[in-house]
């Protein structure tokens, strides 16, 4: 048997690298080219001033920045982002965190609750985004016609959800939230049920009631979870297009722009494919504190 | 003993109350498209009606123009080649590259695999500008092929790492059994550890799958012509004549779209939330 | 300090089934150390739950110091409990840890830490005030988790299995210290266990259970040398007592006491014991075989032997057992009867 112990391991150790890496080669090769090599293109369109159908292009230099930096909806994306990104976020960890506690105990019912508690996150984003377009539609609004049945409203003369800057900012920032409160509420969960069932006893023995059980026991035990869940949260939210532009194009008057949104409506609509990129890649900085705290969730995990 | 009851009253009143609200607000507005696309219009596009029941007969006029007068039907098979393909990349770049990180790369093979999934953090939203000039040099502008090409880019990440997690968790000793019976190394992957897969490996093909359907910003940039057009950007886009929503065929859309797939995560959400919470839930 | 009683006190979890806990009736002495014993489903342990608040009883009343405290919320109950993984707050500091419970019940600050720290010199652990629980080694984290029982001065001690997390070596070390400080504060005690040796070392008293229903309730000396009933007589002892069918009882007699007929005195009862395999633990010898001849031929039983160097495996022997260590039981009940002569050949 130790022969045998030993035959394997010289096996395996020799032919090991040489087989792993012809495994691995093909899906690192392919994500190199699709992912790193565009990263670096939109990198070189921002300094260019590449057009859409326009196959020549120059270098121009900061040309790019100069003029997106100038440019009042771009200043208004950024706020947009940094304002839908942290808010939706702040309404979600309320939300899933109370949410998650209500589903805890398994009760009658609770499989099919949890599938309709979901729906906001699988279904398709943009059918989700219009979904509430029809409910946040200017005339026949649902909310409106409750409204104005409670006698809030006169018929006529309600509010345009998406039409006036404010509510349009509000209705975006809603939906945000509505779409992202599944996903945080079900990770959040998993998150409670991997918590012994002794502590929250050990907790009620020492005397500790509801809130403080769940104050300062449960939830902060749920920390690096909760981490996991806010920063893919931030980063599904800040990336994300599709809610603003089907809800109000970016509209009323650019008020509800984000950068993303209006990186497409610079870059593809305008066919000015060099502005795009370079408003796209003030997503970056970003993205990388964000990874940045994901390694470190990650590599805390793995230390403990 | 009143005490005790009524206090238990109280906390489980509070429980329903919770319960019930959120689950009203996040599914209120799929039964708003369910009631959507059964009302007659002229239900529908009366301000007096009320809004919550039905109040004329239920039609089936918005399904019936659905399937049989826009291109539903065909967007639909758009996305199921789409699906079907870009699963089937999947599998073969992450199959092996997850296993091969997994079992053979040591250390390095933890850091690849991180670096992997920090690829998935790119966002579409970043490289859709650069990848539309590259879609339509190599002539696939309006293709299906285009998407194709491009979303293994973030389906594979995330597979590899959630098929990673997969594979650590199957014992060592079943490949080294297979290995003193006879097996090469990649045979013992190909007839030992694949077949004991099939879970997880199921997992990412619906995970996979489900990424497609809900993908929006690739499909708009890349896709131009009604017939070519993905549910995910046909039914928003194209389900509209200039300004002119047709709000029952639409919310019908909406509907047959979002079911199945719910369903389909619904059944495979522990493996999700699992890849999701990269070992953090300890 | 308080006494503990139970009457009729049952928990059924699954409709017509039978309950986890079954009639029980019960009452501690003051300041005793009360073991239940059983094995794994015996109800003990819900049994336990159930006095400390965290099970709710399907029928039965539960009194702590002469009060019902059915409806009362453990916090109410003025009960401490230290659980089978010891339940540390991770994310807590040692010190934190043995607070909480005082800040939980809204004791003033500046009172808080005089009261921690005379916990922690209580165990000795006044060095690792600061640490995290996963610093800590196994017996240092029972220390932990019985300081900040101890830190409220409870009525009441309920312990859940609190050796059973611990390696070998560690769990006689542990035990000793559970003893000594159950000395030291002389609380009401109640202390759950599977362990025989646990339950007789420590015990004041042992309940022993089986299948929800309490089989006997005495002194260790009690349950071991006068078993109630043959579940008793076989769970307590290892190996268990030897038992045997014959005539309209069942005998039985302890492998310590079934020994060479060279060293019994006249008048023990003589047995024929073919050697079947012998087992050195280093104390002691267990000896098991077969008896030959009489009405109780081929029936396996155990000795415990202080030297077994002169038995040879496959060999018979003359062996005995001392009259007055002979126990029957009722064939039918099973339950404890009183000595009769029985023809053993």
């Amino acid at each position: 048997m130790a022969i045998a112990r030993a035959k394997i391991k010289s096996a395996g150790a020799a032919k090991s690298p040489l087989l792993s890496a012809a495994m691995f080669t093909p899906a690192v090769l392919y994500i190199l080219l699709i992912v790193g090599g565009p990263f670096l293109l939109a990198i070189f369109y921002a300094f260019s001033d590449a057009r859409i159908g326009n196959a020549e292009m120059h270098f121009v230099g900061l040309e790019n920045f100069r003029s997106i930096l100038q440019s009042p909806s771009f200043r208004v994306a950024i706020r947009n982002s940094f304002i839908f990104t942290i808010f939706s976020q702040i309404v979600v960890i309320i939300g899933s965190n109370i949410l998650a506690i209500a589903l805890e105990k398994t009760f009658r019912g609770r499989g099919l609750l949890r599938f309709l508690i979901l729906l906001p996150w699988v279904a398709p984003i943009a059918l989700g985004a219009i979904g509430w377009k029809w409910i946040l539609d200017s005339i026949y609004s649902v909310i409106t016609w409750v409204l104005v049945a409670l006698h809030i409203y006169k018929p006529y003369n309600a509010p345009m959800w998406l039409g006036e800057p404010h509510l349009a900012i509000a209705s975006v920032l809603l939906v945000h939230s509505w779409r992202l409160m599944p996903f945080s509420t079900v990770i959040l969960l998993a998150g409670r049920t991997a918590i012994p069932k002794d502590i929250p006893e050990a907790a009620a023995v020492d005397g500790a009631g509801f809130w403080r059980t769940q104050l300062q026991i449960m939830i902060p035990m749920m920390r690096p979870i909760i981490s996991v869940a806010v920063l893919f949260g931030l980063i599904f939210t800040f990336t994300d297009m599709t809610v603003v532009y089907i809800l109000t194009a970016g509209g009323p008057f650019d008020s509800t722009q984000t950068l993303p949104s209006l990186a497409f409506a610079t870059g593809i609509q305008g066919s000015d494919l060099a502005a795009g990129a370079a408003i796209s890649l003030f997503l970056v900085p970003l993205l990388v504190i964000l990874a940045y705290f994901m390694l470190r969730v990650a590599h805390r995990a793995e230390v403990s | 003993m009143y005490l005790q009851f009524s206090r238990r009253l109280f906390g489980k009143a509070v429980h329903v109350l919770v319960l019930g609200t959120f689950t009203i607000l996040l599914a209120f507005p799929f039964y708003w498209m369910f009631i959507t696309s059964f009302k007659q219009n002229l239900d529908l596009y009366t301000m007096e009606n009320n809004p919550f029941i039905f109040n004329a007969r239920p039609t089936l006029e918005h399904v019936r123009f659905l399937f049989a007068e826009t291109r539903f039907v065909r967007w639909l098979g758009n996305t199921a080649l789409v699906g079907i393909v870009v699963v089937a990349i999947t599998l073969l770049l992450a199959v092996p590259a997850a296993y091969a990180l997994a079992r053979l790369a040591g250390r390095w093979g933890e850091r690849l695999g991180i670096a992997i999934f920090l690829t998935y953090l790119v966002p579409p939203t970043l490289l859709f500008i650069p990848l539309s000039r590259v879609v339509a040099s190599l002539g696939l502008q309006d293709s299906l092929w285009a998407l194709i090409l491009v979303y293994p880019s973030f389906t594979v990440p995330f597979s590899i790492w959630l098929l990673m997690g997969f594979f650590k968790s199957i014992p060592r000793e079943l490949e080294d059994a297979a290995m003193v019976d006879g097996l090469t190394r990649f045979g013992a992957f190909i007839k030992m550890v694949i077949p004991i897969s099939v879970s997880g490996i199921l997992t990412v093909v619906i995970f996979t799958f489900t990424l497609v359907t809900q993908e929006f910003v690739y499909a708009l940039t890349f896709i131009s012509s009604e017939s070519n057009q993905m549910i995910g950007v046909g039914i928003p886009i194209f389900l509209v004549r200039g300004d002119v929503y047709f709000w029952g065929s639409l919310m019908a859309a909406c509907l047959v779209a979002s079911l199945p797939i719910a369903f389909l995560y619904n059944l495979f959400l522990d493996r999700f939330i699992a890849g999701f919470t990269v070992g953090a839930v300890k | 300090m308080a006494v503990v009683q139970t009457r009729n006190l049952t928990k059924v979890f699954k409709e017509g089934q039978l309950g986890a806990v079954n009639d029980v009736n019960l009452e501690t002495r003051e300041g005793e150390f009360l073991v239940f014993l059983g094995p794994s489903g015996s109800g003990k342990t819900t049994l336990l739950r159930m006095i400390a608040g965290l099970e709710t009883p399907t029928s039965g009343e539960i009194l702590i110091g002469g009060q019902i405290v059915n409806d009362l919320s453990p916090r109410e109950r003025r009960i401490a409990m230290v659980f089978q993984s010891y339940a540390l707050y991770p994310h807590l500091s040692v010190y934190k840890n043995i607070a909480f419970p005082l800040k939980a019940q809204k004791v003033p600050k500046d009172q808080q830490r005089p009261k921690v720290e005379w916990a922690a010199g209580l165990l000795g652990i006044g060095a690792l005030l600061d640490r995290k629980p996963r610093e800590l080694s196994g017996g240092e984290r029972q220390r932990v988790a019985l300081a900040r029982a101890i830190v409220r001065e409870p009525a009441v001690f309920l312990l859940d299995e609190p050796l059973s997390n611990l390696d070998a070596k560690l769990r006689a070390s542990a035990r000793e210290e559970l003893e000594r400080f159950h000395r030291r504060v002389g609380t009401t005690t109640i202390y759950v266990t599977h362990d025989q040796v646990e339950a007789m070392a420590m015990g004041d008293r042992v309940m022993v259970l089986n299948k929800g229903v309490v089989h006997q309730l005495g002194t260790p000396t009690e349950v071991y040398d006068n078993p109630a009933d043959t579940f008793v007589a076989t769970f307590l002892g290892s190996p268990p007592m030897n038992l045997s069918e014959i005539g309209d009882v069942i005998a039985g007699f302890r492998p310590e006491h079934f020994r060479p007929a060279s060293t019994a005195d006249a008048g023990a009862v003589p047995f024929r014991f073919k050697v079947e395999n012998i087992e050195y633990l280093g104390s002691e010898w267990i000896v098991s075989g077969t008896l030959a001849g009489g009405k109780m031929d081929g029936k396996k039983v155990f000795s415990r032997l202080a030297s077994a160097q002169t038995l040879k495996l496959g060999e018979t022997y003359d062996f005995a057992v001392p009259r007055r260590e002979l126990k029957f039981f009722d064939r039918a009940t099973e339950k404890r009867v009183e000595p009769r002569s029985v023809t053993w050949q």
